[in-house]
């Protein structure tokens, strides 16, 4: 098929064409050519958003939320640059991510012109690939390449800057087209001597954990994960990422590891003995100090990125494939392995771990409401088939910790990047993606005041999702950290929300959203409910809760998982019987 | 620490050089020399990148390189088992009364001279790095007035080729 057209309605029949419905933006001067044809487009929707920011954790949101890639456009200058925190939050959590952008007119890039910003420049370290487009004829296979690289492999965010005079000029509209990606082959197909050596390894292990992250549900894994799990006996853990790719009701799940993870996933780590490792990358809030990290564990590391194995820790197996893949295999070569491990002794020191110190917390004698009973009701209320965002900080560790995810991808939050505000605009993507789903955004107040703005877009758009602040009235985690170790000096981390500045029932009002509060443990189960009654607008409520309550259990930054303390001064007795 | 010498076979597009000079500083790698130039095949660039890490810290920019999507191929060079050359322009003060003296020494280390001036020679001379630091060294005592020195160049020995694999990829994708 060719056709004459602009590089502009070229842009659009491509996204048509790789099958996107959704694009969420603001036009701007150089991407204006772009919005005209947009305006036409039946199949594409764009969603006007009210920050850029606000695009691209939408974007993410959508993307996870649906598995499919999420699509932002900005202008050039402020407008690509400001999409550039949630490329780099999707550059660090692996999400499928397409940013397009408008560029000043080719003739005029490095003259410093207006709007102008080198974003491929910028964005280069954190983004998978970029491109920048001058010729309108590159316009539809860049397209195609951008989508291709973003979902494929370990998936990652791609920017495509396009030139504004591309976008004006006349081409010749192709399709389909060829990607010439000659240095672009991503290995998805796991080594079959490694399969049979982790086979060997899991039935000779005493100590086994399985260590799932992101990559398995990324994978489409979790599925297989229940079954390798089931079949082999082995205890799971899975990590911030992986929250609900394997069920918390499950008996073999024993939580989540790291910095605020259990006694019992951190000690399933610390005292195992062999370390399966599937789609994670060791992460430091999830090791601890490297140095002391499961000191007695071998470790079998499988993940699509060849870069993640052994980068910080070694890996005594590597295995380079996609987790469904490997998993499949795995699968097989343990039933094919005639020994089965023998791990009784190992659950009987887990059990004891879970029954000991299980995840707890403080409630408040004045009658005032912790942040971890709103969680724990929210999960009893509106249930696991719920979406539910998080952005960074003590709410998120809470949502981690007490919601209690039984599905896939049923928690989308901020993890390797840790970007506050990420929760209200990536629940506005998650509903557009899943309309038919109950979409929950857990945020600070810290977090809520950075992207609010969104609840108009929401409002506007006909997109009702539900917000818990859990308003504590000060930048929680920093100040748990302040309480900890810097002497209670709470050094700029009151943000006076309780001085209801601003009001956040009000400000939800404005916003054309219904705003409800609740700061009473007697009023939860009502107010949630309330909230799950009003279905044809966005709901805020503000939670306001106890600033003292803090994230248990908690590995200080930079020591040792060893010395975990599930509550302050408290740390648990391990049993060092070897 | 160790000098490792990698040939990094890339797309010849727009930027490439920034993305992987930005990666080796990202990542916190130190390049010691970098060379880039075309090859037999128009769509091809070559890098030639000395870096000096550990073992380690090697096998993750590598690996980090082969994510880069213009990047087609690392191959690291065994310096047994390749040429290495560098090449250096070294203006070195001589005058009537020595440069008969200066010339020797660049008939001595095979190198040419390739400017004359009443007070100072241009010398060029290429080799491996061994031998132009010992080349500077002679050379140091007349006066050395100016030096620029390029990034190595090297290539495995015997017939192979490396681009061969690569050029056949790209055949697979025009």
């Amino acid at each position: 098929m060719t056709e004459q057209m602009t590089g502009a309605q070229a842009l659009v029949r491509a996204l048509e064409h790789v099958g996107v419905d959704t694009v969420f933006g603001i036009p701007g001067g150089a991407i204006l050519p772009a919005y005209d044809p947009l305006y036409d487009s039946t199949k594409v929707r764009h969603v006007l958003v009210r920050h850029e920011q606000g695009a691209g954790h939408a974007a993410q949101g959508y993307a996870q939320a649906t598995g499919r890639v999420g699509v932002c456009m900005a202008t050039s200058g402020p407008g690509a640059t400001n999409l550039v925190t949630p490329i780099a939050d999707a550059y660090m959590d692996s999400v499928p991510l397409v940013a397009i952008t408008g560029q000043v007119a080719s003739a005029a890039i490095g003259t410093d012109a207006f709007q102008e910003a080198d974003i491929s420049g910028i964005t280069m370290p954190i983004t998978k690939h970029n491109f920048l487009v001058t010729n309108p004829a590159d316009i539809p296979r860049t397209i195609v390449e951008a989508f291709h690289i973003a979902s494929t492999g370990r998936p990652g965010p791609v920017l495509v800057d396009i030139a504004k005079d591309a976008l004006q000029a006349t081409t010749t509209f192709q399709w389909p087209v060829t990607m010439q990606l000659p240095g672009y082959r991503p290995v998805t197909r796991p080594h079959s001597k490694q399969i049979r050596e982790a086979a060997k390894l899991i039935a000779e292990a005493k100590r086994p954990v399985l260590y799932v992250g992101g990559g398995v549900h990324r994978a489409g894994a979790s599925a297989l994960l229940l079954e390798f799990a089931e079949l082999t006996g082995i205890p799971v853990v899975t990590t911030l990422m992986a929250r609900g790719t394997f069920p918390d009701s499950h008996p073999q799940h024993m939580g989540m590891p790291g910095m605020h993870g259990s006694v019992s996933a951190v000690g399933a780590l610390q005292k195992s003995d062999l370390i399966i490792g599937l789609g994670v990358r060791f992460d430091d809030r999830v090791t601890g100090d490297l140095s002391s990290f499961a000191p007695y564990a071998k470790v079998v590391h499988a993940d699509i990125d060849p870069a993640e194995i052994s980068k910080n820790r070694h890996a005594d197996v590597p295995i380079v494939g996609d987790c469904k893949e490997v998993l499949a295999d795995l699968i097989a070569a343990v039933r094919a392995e005639d020994r089965k491990g023998d791990y009784a002794d190992w659950w009987t020191l887990l059990n004891g771990y879970r029954a000991t110190y299980p995840l707890g917390y403080e409630q408040f004698e004045d009658g005032s409401l912790a942040p971890q009973y709103v969680m724990e009701r929210l999960g009893a209320i509106v249930g696991p088939d719920a979406l539910y965002t998080a952005g960074v900080g003590q709410h998120q560790m809470w949502a981690a910790q007490f919601i209690g995810y039984e599905k896939p991808g049923t928690f989308i939050n901020s993890g390797g990047a840790g970007t506050m505000g990420f929760a209200v605009p990536a629940a506005m993507g998650a509903k557009m993606g899943r309309p038919e789903s109950t979409v929950w955004a857990i945020d600070g107040d810290g977090c809520f005041q950075m992207t609010n703005q969104e609840l108009a877009t929401c409002a506007i758009e006909g997109v009702p999702i539900k917000v818990a602040v859990i308003n504590n009235g000060n930048l929680g985690m920093v100040r748990q950290w302040q309480t900890l170790f810097y002497n209670e000096r709470y050094s700029n981390t009151d943000l006076q929300t309780v001085r209801r500045i601003p009001d956040f029932v009000k400000l939800a009002e404005a916003y054309g959203c219904v705003g409800l509060r609740c700061e009473r443990p007697e009023d939860v189960d009502a107010t949630i409910k309330k909230a799950m009654e009003i279905n044809d607008v966005p709901v805020v409520i503000d939670f306001v809760v106890h600033q003292d309550a803090m994230v248990w259990p908690m590995v200080a930054a930079g020591t040792s998982n060893d010395d975990i303390k599930f509550a302050r001064d408290m740390a648990p007795v391990w049993d060092n019987e070897e | 620490m160790s000098r490792h010498t990698l040939s990094v076979l890339v797309e010849n597009k727009p930027g490439v050089l920034a993305r992987v000079a930005s990666l080796f500083s990202r990542r916190g790698f130190n390049i010691d020399s970098l060379a880039v130039g075309p090859t037999e095949h128009e769509d091809i660039s070559r890098m030639t990148i000395v870096v000096n890490v550990e073992d380690l810290p090697l096998e993750q920019v590598t690996k980090q390189l082969n994510k880069l999507v213009n990047v087609l191929k690392i191959v690291e060079l065994d310096p047994a088992q390749s040429v290495q050359r560098e090449l250096t322009l070294i203006k070195v003060r001589a005058d009537a009364e020595n440069r008969s003296s200066v010339l020797e020494l660049v008939n001595l280390f095979r190198a040419r001279c390739v400017d004359v001036a009443s007070d100072a020679v241009t010398i060029e001379v290429t080799g491996t790095p061994d031998k132009l630091e010992a080349f500077i060294k002679v050379l140091e005592p007349f006066g050395i007035k100016e030096l620029v020195q390029s990034g190595m160049v090297a290539i495995g020995r015997g017939a192979r080729s490396i681009t061969d694999r690569s050029l056949r990829a790209l055949d697979r994708t025009a």
